[in-house]
């Protein structure tokens, strides 16, 4: 079964939601063929998946120390 | 960390209701499970802890304030952290060192398309050679280097792990705009971290040269 070809530039509007999940069977298809044969697109592919673990693991923003307390108080004194 | 929370016993609505008959306490009861995103919607918008704080109280005033005309068929956290990043965004207005970054340009289709830049393979993936802490602080340098509606989605997306639909809702943009805006900032994240040539990080001192600000 062939599927019918696509472009890189297609491929790069459409990756991040190749990597949610979040692209229709035959485009899905279609970008799996491309993945095979094009070293450019299957690294900025792996390169956003990646980063989304990256961010979605490693930004952490800790609330500062003491945050509650003073957000309560305040509120306390409203 | 393998305790569950144990279930409020009371409602969000019993909440809400209880603070519009003035019990103060009941409203920090309502706004406690959300301190974290508040401040992590701040903080990412203004890149600094005490503006975030200060921004994120005001936020949740705000929140009080209003809580009267909030509708009980949306959800309160939707709703607080929409104010978040609303005030967080007026703050910025006001500061001078950000007048170049449009703030108020958030409803225009995004044109054109976003190339990434590199191609290299990530032989090595960052998390593997850097510290934590060095990790950290590229990845906030990276994303402190995004325009402000890309980190915008960014955060809400791939951090505090919203939906498009609430993404969407909270920015008051198209869940196909928020999709777009996603793409971009990973992309732009993806150039903004990548390794240098030979494909390796270092540690110690040029890995930060590759945080590029755009």
């Amino acid at each position: 079964m062939s599927v019918i070809e696509i472009s890189c530039l297609e491929i790069w509007r459409e990756i991040s939601n190749y990597v949610d999940d979040d692209v229709a069977p035959e485009l899905r298809a279609r970008m799996e063929a491309h993945f095979k044969s094009c070293a450019h697109c299957k690294a900025v592919l792996d390169g956003t998946k990646n980063v989304v673990k990256l961010v979605a693991d490693g930004v952490e923003y800790e609330l500062p120390g003491g945050f509650s307390d003073r957000l309560y108080r305040k509120i306390k004194g409203k | 960390m393998g305790v569950p929370k144990p279930r409020l016993e009371v409602s969000e609505a019993e909440l809400i209701r209880r603070v519009c008959q003035g019990d103060k306490e009941a409203f920090y009861g309502l706004v406690r499970p959300y301190e974290r995103a508040v401040y992590v919607a701040a903080v990412s918008i203004l890149n600094n802890p005490a503006d975030a704080e200060e921004v994120a109280q005001e936020a949740v005033f705000k929140a009080f304030a209003h809580l009267a005309g909030f509708r009980a068929e949306a959800k309160f956290s939707t709703w607080l952290i929409q104010i978040t990043i609303n005030e967080a965004r007026a703050r910025l207005r006001k500061d001078r060192r950000h007048l170049y970054e449009s703030i108020d340009e958030q409803r225009t289709d995004e044109e054109g398309d976003y190339s990434p830049k590199d191609f290299a393979d990530w032989r090595e993936i960052p998390s593997e050679t850097l510290k934590r802490d060095e990790l950290r602080n590229a990845l906030k340098r990276a994303l402190a280097s995004l325009p402000l509606k890309y980190r915008e989605v960014l955060i809400l997306r791939d951090i505090q792990n919203l939906s498009i639909e609430e993404t969407a809702e909270i920015l008051g943009i198209s869940e196909g705009n928020v999709k777009t805006r996603l793409l971009r900032a990973r992309l732009q994240m993806r150039d903004a971290l990548a390794p240098g040539i030979d494909g390796s990080w270092s540690t110690g001192k040029p890995e930060y040269k590759k945080v590029r600000p755009w």
